[in-house]
């Protein structure tokens, strides 16, 4: 069964942290992928840009209203992604523990629906 | 037996041995049934049925010999039965496999036990009787598996203990919603959530791995620990169903205890549930209000409970360091032993709070520090402690906090400023039975304060109340 590991963390605060420690920290990303990817549970992924460069769409009575900034302002932004395929809720927690985010931020593990490709 | 006719004695005694096995196995039988069957909603509708199958056909044909697993099979004939109903031609492919592997399942099964049935004497080799090997698994209890599912970190506490209350208890959903002063339709969708989240998120039928056995053990000792509490506590009123509960979470406890033997914080909690429950008829005056620790009959406390709540707490202290629950159950201990409240160990109390602390410093546990501590050195100390409590915001809504700090004044014979405290206990108390004893203590002091108290009412050494949530012993 696939879950979306949505990782949440504060944007301020990763821009305050010193070059060293962002690369160390993407380092540990990319060996997690891999992880994952080794074992089988990989199935999709991405980092995120930030906030400030998304854009909001929402159409209401046929008319189209386009925002700057994410739907909504929030403590922690979304920041990246995860899809993976997991025996079940259990496995995909310990997946999730794993990202490195998760030790400063949050990541919510949402069960996907899944639908046959029309 | 078959078509021999049972007279009205032997119908009645048919009747309660039912009764019996209902309420002692549906636990166990519903566990089981969730495995075989892969839902709640499933196992629980057939086990109805089975159930209602056993009272048309029983009183006739007698009890059978293995009534678990005659009621795990019919159950399962009638899952099978169900889904086949339920399923169309247009059903996905693994639906249809799912009841396909199901009715093979259920064949094997059968097999088993007509082979069973033909060549043995009731047990084997592995010592485990035929009823047994028939509706367990060989890895184990079910009824563990079910404690595990209800109490899984990604439910809700609060649907954690009505799933728990509801599978395991077999307390019905209007029981429950009573017991937590709920409304009955939001606790029958606390249910439907908590079983929708299973199933959606694919929350997995199984004892946790043994790496995550003790953090997942923690959730699973809380939720039978809330279910005690709220039994215990009796926030409202005198509802007879608050007996039940602490009933039942003491059930609870036996059960962990007996398939996790290992578990020293299990058989510590079961120990700290016996020893506050031995003094349960003790706790209230004839007008229903609650009589502190002090002022209890002590024989009124259940001695058999204290007993082997004692025992359990000397194997538990022999078992190492001691845990959160341990200690707790080392500081009810040494007030069981007390014959009178005069002979209590205060300074042991001390100390093991101060352990307490240690581990687990939330303000309620340094309340009831500060209250021991003004126990064994006098009420100056303890307000000093309480004074530094006052600082905490969590505490702020927290009734006891003035309580505590006024009883102390009222030692002290510091009466406008216990009264001033009285007052601002009131003010944050809810309950009846609290609201009671405050109020009387208030007048009390009023009339101290105004010189209208007779000496030998002021006389009398009542000790500070209890703080700790299962040990408020104003009620």
């Amino acid at each position: 069964m696939q879950y979306l590991l949505l990782i949440y963390g504060n944007e301020a605060q990763w821009d305050t942290k010193a070059e060293a420690d962002r690369s160390a920290i993407l380092k540990e990303y990319g060996d997690f992928t891999k992880s994952i990817a080794q074992s089988g549970h990989y199935r999709g992924g991405n980092e995120l840009n930030v906030t400030s460069t998304a854009t909001t769409v929402r159409v209401r009575d046929k008319k189209r209203l386009v925002t700057d900034g994410p739907f909504a302002e929030t403590k922690e932004q979304l920041g990246g992604y995860y899809l993976v395929e997991a025996k079940n809720l259990d496995e995909a927690i310990d997946l999730a523990a794993r990202i490195p985010s998760a030790r400063w931020g949050s990541i919510e593990v949402r069960p996907i629906i899944p639908h046959d490709m029309p | 037996m078959d078509g021999i006719r049972l007279d009205r004695i032997s119908l009645d005694r048919v009747n309660l041995d039912m009764e019996r096995i209902f309420r002692e196995e549906s636990g166990r039988i519903l566990a089981t049934l969730i495995r075989l069957l892969g839902s709640f909603d499933l196992a629980e509708e057939t086990m109805q049925e089975a159930f209602t199958a056993a009272l048309e056909h029983w009183p006739e044909q007698g009890v059978p010999a293995n009534p678990r697993a005659w009621l795990i099979s019919t159950a399962q004939h009638k899952g099978v039965d169900l889904l086949r109903r339920r399923a169309r031609f247009d059903s996905k492919r693994e639906e249809l496999q799912k009841i396909a592997a199901l009715e093979q399942q259920l064949a094997d099964a059968d097999e088993a036990m007509r082979r069973h049935d033909l060549t043995s004497t009731g047990r084997n080799n592995d010592g485990r009787s035929n009823d047994d090997r028939m509706s367990d698994d060989p890895f184990g209890d079910d009824r563990l598996r079910l404690i595990f599912t209800c109490c899984h970190p990604a439910l809700a506490p609060e649907a954690q203990v009505a799933l728990t209350l509801r599978t395991l208890c077999g307390l019905t959903t209007d029981e429950i919603a009573r017991s937590f002063l709920v409304p009955l339709p939001t606790m029958a969708q606390r249910l439907v959530r908590a079983k929708g989240k299973i199933r959606a998120a694919n929350i997995p039928y199984q004892v946790p791995p043994e790496r995550d056995l003790s953090a997942r053990l923690d959730s699973v000792l809380l939720v039978i620990y809330l279910v005690f509490n709220e039994g215990y506590s009796a926030t409202s009123g005198d509802n007879p169903i608050r007996h039940e509960l602490c009933a039942e979470a003491i059930r609870l406890g036996r059960i962990l205890c007996l398939l996790l033997p290992r578990q020293t914080e299990a058989r510590a909690l079961l120990a700290l549930m016996l020893l506050h429950d031995s003094r349960r008829n003790a706790r209230t005056r004839d007008n229903g209000e609650p009589l502190l620790l002090e002022e209890q009959s002590r024989d009124l406390w259940n001695q058999e409970q204290i007993r082997e709540g004692l025992t359990l707490v000397e194997s538990v202290l022999q078992d190492g360091p001691p845990g959160p629950y341990a200690l707790q159950a080392a500081i009810a201990a040494i007030h069981a032993r007390a014959r009178q409240a005069e002979e209590t160990d205060w300074r042991q109390i001390v100390a093991l709070y101060e352990l307490l602390i240690a581990m687990e410093p939330s303000p309620v546990v340094q309340l009831n520090h500060a209250a021991a501590v003004a126990m064994a050195e006098g009420p100056a100390a303890g307000l000093r402690l309480i004074d530094d409590l006052e600082t905490n915001t969590d505490l702020r809504d927290y009734y006891l906090l003035p309580a505590a700090r006024a009883d102390l004044l009222r030692r002290l014979e510091r009466w406008p400023q216990a009264a001033e405290a009285y007052r601002r206990a009131l003010a944050l108390a809810s309950n009846d039975s609290a609201r009671k004893f405050l109020s009387r203590r208030l007048s009390e002091m009023e009339a101290q304060t105004h010189g209208t108290l007779s000496p030998a009412s002021s006389d009398r050494e009542l000790s500070l109340p209890r703080t700790s949530t299962a040990e408020t012993e104003y009620k």
